[in-house]
């Protein structure tokens, strides 16, 4: 045990490390380049080009960064825990689909010109609305169950992305651009409003899904055997799948759909620590936040001064590490 | 005086399908109690009840004067652990499972274990002989040794009822007989109260006190292994002809299985 803890007290240092790299990496590329003498300068000078493009541009992208990443990958490891399913991640409940049919009615209905917070604002009541109708819909006799739950939000994707194309094949050019480009997600959000949401949601998940981490590893054993250890799996599961969601929506609505953090981060993690969640919660979270602090840098310097979608470097960086990762590592994906 | 578990007109089951119906039974403590029934007597359905996965749809099983279903889901972990017949806790390791038993105790906001959970897991897992395997993943185990496990996991709720689905359904004659006389030690030692599935009849008949027979949802005979494996009512209940006897050793009742040929 005391061996255990110990392992775990490295991890986090180990990922600490990468997270402190990720951070000074990220502002220090771009395409204004900035030089030590220009850093001491900064330092010195509000009024200079350094501190405007460190504080300004760059650090609140990083935060955003550090909370979309976060956020995603502690949904991702949550709801694989809660279903007991090694291919659930944030989206395959719905949640993004219904998140992208609400942007895409905003900007079709030229919504999203009455004010800038239209479109996050239409995201996450899609993001809701879809919620509650996974929830809803798979209440049985008061019980919950758990694979309707899932085939539920797998169909209201499939219906929420037709609903899309629909809407985008009745629309003008411009407006499918900006669907199009919304869908692949962007981390280049300047309001600071949007981003404080997103850092205090995302920490404020971090530390609420804290609080079940026992009942989380019991389900490890399975419902029935959890609830022979006297815990409450009802309670839990509805709990922590509505913290996930919104976890979710919130960042679908801020950053759009970026994929695979929250599928591949958290297995990742299970590979190195294993599954106790209790270093698992934790773990996913800065490992989903490092991975996205560096797509992001990717992103935003491969083709300088243009910028490539983020869901992109997120889908070709996170498969194929993953790939490599599962066919060198001995042991299988496990959940429990 | 009041009996220390007892089961009182008790029916339960899922809706429109199979019910059990009226089942009445007392045991006292320190017993160790057979259910015996062909398949689809309700064995499981009774298991379920008990464990309290499926609701009762009427009467009430008490235990140390307090009935289960009004205890909440914690106290009723710290007084009934179950240990299901496949245990399936993956890419754990055996200390990490046991410790799970602490559960129930745990305070709302503590993460790690005590220094008590540890000493006691420690002891059932000695006491269960999963020791030497504590640092082992659960899933590089023998089916003998993750029931082991799951029973050291069970102590550790530290319960007054255990509760077991054939523990020795797959097993070798090795493990069976280690199995059983780890749970009459138990009884021995712990004053344990146990209630167990079994389908071998003669193991039922050689390690329980008590055995109780069911048939079609109900119970249809409660008394020693003596009173209960005889001919008439095993090949009433199972359908089967079978001889019994008593075994020269232990004195216990033994069923022996006439095969087709010989009987006609």
């Amino acid at each position: 045990m005391r061996n255990r803890y110990w392992k775990w007290i490295l991890f986090l240092a180990v990922l600490l490390v990468l997270f402190v790299v990720a951070v000074v990496v990220s502002l220090f590329s771009g395409e204004i380049k900035i030089s030590l003498v220009q850093l001491e300068e900064a330092f010195c000078d509000k009024q200079s080009i350094a501190y405007t493009v460190l504080t300004k541009i760059r650090l609140p992208r990083i935060i955003l960064s550090v909370s979309v990443g976060g956020a995603l990958s502690l949904s991702g490891a949550i709801l694989q825990g809660i279903y007991r399913n090694p291919l659930v991640e944030p989206y395959t409940l719905g949640i993004s689909g219904g998140a992208a049919l609400g942007i895409a009615i905003a900007i079709v209905s030229g919504l999203n010109a009455v004010t800038f917070l239209s479109l996050p604002l239409f995201g996450f009541a899609g993001a809701l609305i879809t919620l509650f109708f996974v929830y809803f819909l798979s209440i049985r006799r008061g019980g919950l169950s758990i694979n309707s739950m899932l085939l539920i939000g797998v169909m209201i994707s499939f219906v929420s992305s037709s609903a899309m194309m629909f809407l985008m094949s009745v629309t003008t050019t411009e407006n499918v651009h900006s669907i199009v480009f919304w869908v692949m997600g962007s981390l280049d959000e300047t309001n600071y409003l949007l981003i404080r949401i997103a850092l205090y949601s995302s920490l404020g998940g971090l530390f609420l899904s804290y609080l079940f981490v026992q009942p989380l590893n019991a389900l490890r054993l399975g419902n029935d055997k959890a609830k022979h250890l006297g815990i409450n799996t009802d309670l839990t599961i509805r709990i922590l799948f509505f913290l996930s969601s919104l976890l979710t929506g919130i960042a679908v609505a801020v950053a759009g759909v970026i994929g695979f953090v929250g599928l591949v981060i958290p297995h990742l993690v299970r590979l190195v620590i294993g599954n106790d969640y209790r270093i698992l919660l934790l773990g996913s979270f800065l490992g989903g936040a490092v991975f996205l602090v560096c797509c992001d840098t990717i992103a935003r310097t491969i083709i300088s001064p243009n910028e490539l979608p983020i869901g992109v470097i997120t889908g070709i960086v996170g498969g194929l590490v993953f790939i490599i990762v599962l066919s060198r590592s001995k042991s299988r994906i496990k959940l429990n | 005086m009041d009996s220390f578990f007892e089961i009182r007109h008790f029916s339960c089951g899922y809706p429109g399908h199979f019910v059990l119906t009226d089942i009445d039974i007392e045991i006292q403590k320190g017993d160790f109690t057979g259910i015996i029934g062909p398949n689809g007597s309700g064995k499981t359905t009774f298991f379920k009840g008990i464990s309290c996965d499926l609701p009762a749809i009427s009467g009430s099983i008490v235990l140390k004067g307090k009935a289960l279903q009004l205890m909440n889901m914690k106290e009723r972990a710290q007084n009934l652990a179950v240990v299901t017949q496949n245990i399936e806790a993956g890419s754990m390791t055996v200390e990490e499972y046991v410790l799970m038993g602490r559960f129930p105790y745990r305070k709302k906001f503590r993460f790690f274990e005590t220094q008590e959970d540890l000493a006691i897991a420690e002891k059932y897992m000695k006491l269960t002989g999963v020791d030497r395997l504590k640092n082992k993943y659960m899933n590089a185990l023998s089916g003998g040794e993750q029931q082991l496990a799951g029973i050291a996991r069970a102590l550790a709720q530290e319960p007054k009822l255990l509760l077991l689905d054939e523990p020795t359904a797959h097993l070798d004659i090795t493990h069976q007989v280690q199995i059983l006389n780890l749970i009459r030690r138990l009884k021995r030692e712990l004053k344990l109260t146990v209630l167990m599935i079994i389908h071998d009849l003669n193991l039922a008949g050689e390690y329980c006190d008590t055995l109780v027979m069911m048939e079609n949802g109900c119970v249809r005979k409660i008394g020693t292994p003596c009173e209960v494996l005889n001919y008439e009512d095993i090949e009433a209940v199972y359908k089967t002809v079978v001889v019994t006897q008593t075994n020269p050793v232990s004195g216990k009742p033994a069923v022996f299985l006439v095969s087709e040929e010989v009987s006609t």
